[in-house]
């Protein structure tokens, strides 16, 4: 089902929050304006971010990949298989579940995606948190809660596919694939084979239909 | 969904809803802090005009791990020995500032009362022989992660006191819901008087019904309803619709036995049956806290669209 980075601000929920009839209308039609991200685009940045992970932390042991559901696990599992692919290391991968610490529990439908499953202790160990999307940075935040129930991990590191701006909160990430100036209106739509039964992997912009000819607000951006 | 007043407050997709946040809470429950603050800053409180361990003590401890506040109102230690009304009762109580009242009465119907006098969400632990909705979830919960096909064609044999229990009311709403087939065993006194409506079938033989059941369901034998003469004695009951340790081996060799406890070893179900390998009577307990948490999250915390 399509999800969004709006879907994302309202946090990753599996079904994206329906308007109410009255207000929806052809004003809110979107319409794809990009694409970011293409399949290949995406393989580089997977294998761009392992070389990164791995540099900033003078090897990979140590390490743990904690993939945000519904498509970090899938991400976190891709840059885990490229860095065994170069380090000769398994890097072991986990999921996190982050809706019972979300701050928007009870403004609206706050279901959980998946389950929490990290397989080692992260006590002492270095977690990278993997998510597709930054925006507001409250997933994140209700990220580094949910992980410290879980152990005094050393550090925690995050690494996303597309930094989209517009954050709420002092969080940035450490490793991103991309970073993309967007209008709040917009949704970066991530498509993986993994989770979204497509044939080909793709992250694209998309808009409403009538503000198409605006200009996008170059105040998106990346880490500060 | 505000209240949890009955099974039939839930369609099959709500049911199923509830039950896969249910297994979400079980891993929370799995974890070293099995607690999460999804209900931070929220009050719940528990209203018990009957007595109870299980119930009671369950839906506290999913409180507590969501993070919530929680009171509890006994009624031997209350003003309602002075006479204060139920009215009265829980109108007090909501001016304390609660989000949720646990209730459970004798008459039939008092929570759906108590929804209509105060604004907190109203969640039925058991209303005389009415319903005990959260007992019905705990068992389909129980049963699913047994058979991970579902309930569809799953044939579930209940036995007992279904005249008056509650949880026979609820499991056969929630078994049903879910597309398990249900028979009813019971002596004809201990049946209800009219069946019109029931989506199940009748039997008066447990022996007949043994071979052919992949669950068989023991329900309590109020023993406090003995002066009633429903059946001649305890000795003749059990000799009639008593699991005990023969007539579990005549079972289906893949078979589970569930009882909602209290159990009365020796009667209903006999002691080696209650702890052998087919039961899943301590399952169904320890799934009480997650299949409650998830209830109380529905109503207090997600908003979310079960029906």
């Amino acid at each position: 089902m399509p999800e969004s980075t709006r879907a994302t601000r309202a946090q990753n929920t599996a079904e994206p929050i329906a308007a109410p009839p009255n207000i929806r209308g052809a004003a809110d039609e979107f319409v794809l304006r990009t694409e970011v991200l293409s399949a290949d685009d995406l393989r580089r940045a997977h294998t761009r971010i392992a070389h990164e992970i791995v540099e900033r932390n003078h090897g990979a042991d140590g390490l743990i990949l904690v993939g945000l559901h519904t498509r970090g696990p899938a991400i976190a599992r891709r840059i885990a298989a490229a860095i065994e692919s170069f380090e000769r290391v398994t890097v072991p991968v986990g999921t996190l579940d982050v809706a019972f610490y979300r701050d928007d529990i009870g403004l609206r439908a706050v279901q959980p995606l998946g389950a929490t499953e990290v397989p080692v202790d992260i006590g002492g160990k270095v977690v990278v948190l993997v998510d597709d999307v930054l925006f507001t940075g409250r997933t994140i935040r209700a990220a580094l809660d949910a992980l410290t129930e879980l152990g005094r991990a050393r550090a925690v590191q995050l690494a996303v596919l597309v930094d989209r701006g517009h954050r709420e909160l002092p969080i940035r990430a450490d490793f991103v694939g991309k970073n993309l100036p967007t209008r709040e209106a917009e949704d970066v739509r991530v498509r993986l084979h993994e989770t979204d039964a497509v044939a080909e992997d793709v992250i694209e912009l998309w808009g409403p239909a009538e503000a198409a000819h605006l200009e996008t607000r170059p105040d998106g951006g990346g880490p500060e | 969904m505000r209240h949890l007043l009955s099974i039939d407050d839930l369609d099959r997709s709500g049911l199923e809803q509830i039950l896969d946040l249910s297994e979400r809470f079980i891993e929370v429950t799995h974890r070293d802090i099995p607690k999460v603050p999804a209900l931070r800053g929220k009050t719940v409180v528990s209203l018990f005009y009957e007595e109870s361990t299980r119930t009671r003590l369950s839906f506290e401890t999913a409180a507590k791990r969501l993070s919530a506040d929680t009171m509890t109102f006994t009624v031997g230690s209350s003003s309602v020995k002075k006479g204060e009304s139920l009215r009265d009762t829980v109108q007090t109580i909501e001016a304390m500032g609660i989000d949720a009242m646990v209730v459970r009465h004798g008459s039939a119907g008092a929570p759906n009362r108590i929804t209509e006098w105060i604004d907190a969400a109203i969640i039925n632990a058991g209303d005389g022989c009415h319903e005990h909705p959260t007992q019905a979830l705990l068992d389909v919960l129980t049963l699913r992660r047994r058979r991970p096909s579902g309930l569809d064609g799953c044939r579930i044999a209940i036995v007992g006191d279904v005249r008056h229990s509650r949880v026979a009311r609820s499991d056969v709403l929630a078994f049903t819901a879910l597309g398990a087939e249900v028979t009813l065993v019971a002596p004809p006194t201990l049946l209800p008087e009219s069946l019109e409506g029931w989506p199940v079938t009748v039997s008066y033989d447990l022996d007949d019904v043994l071979p052919n059941v992949d669950v068989l369901y023991l329900l309590r034998i109020q023993l406090e309803r003995q002066g009633e003469a429903l059946f001649p004695s305890l000795r003749e009951y059990t000799s009639r619709y008593g699991l005990t340790a023969a007539r579990a081996a005549r079972l289906p060799a893949d078979a589970l036995v569930m009882h909602p406890g209290p159990m009365n070893r020796g009667v209903e179900i006999s002691a080696e049956v209650a702890d052998g390998p087919a039961s899943l009577i301590a399952e169904q307990v320890a799934n009480g806290v997650a299949v409650r948490m998830a209830v109380l999250y529905t109503l207090l915390g997600s908003g979310g669209p079960v029906a």
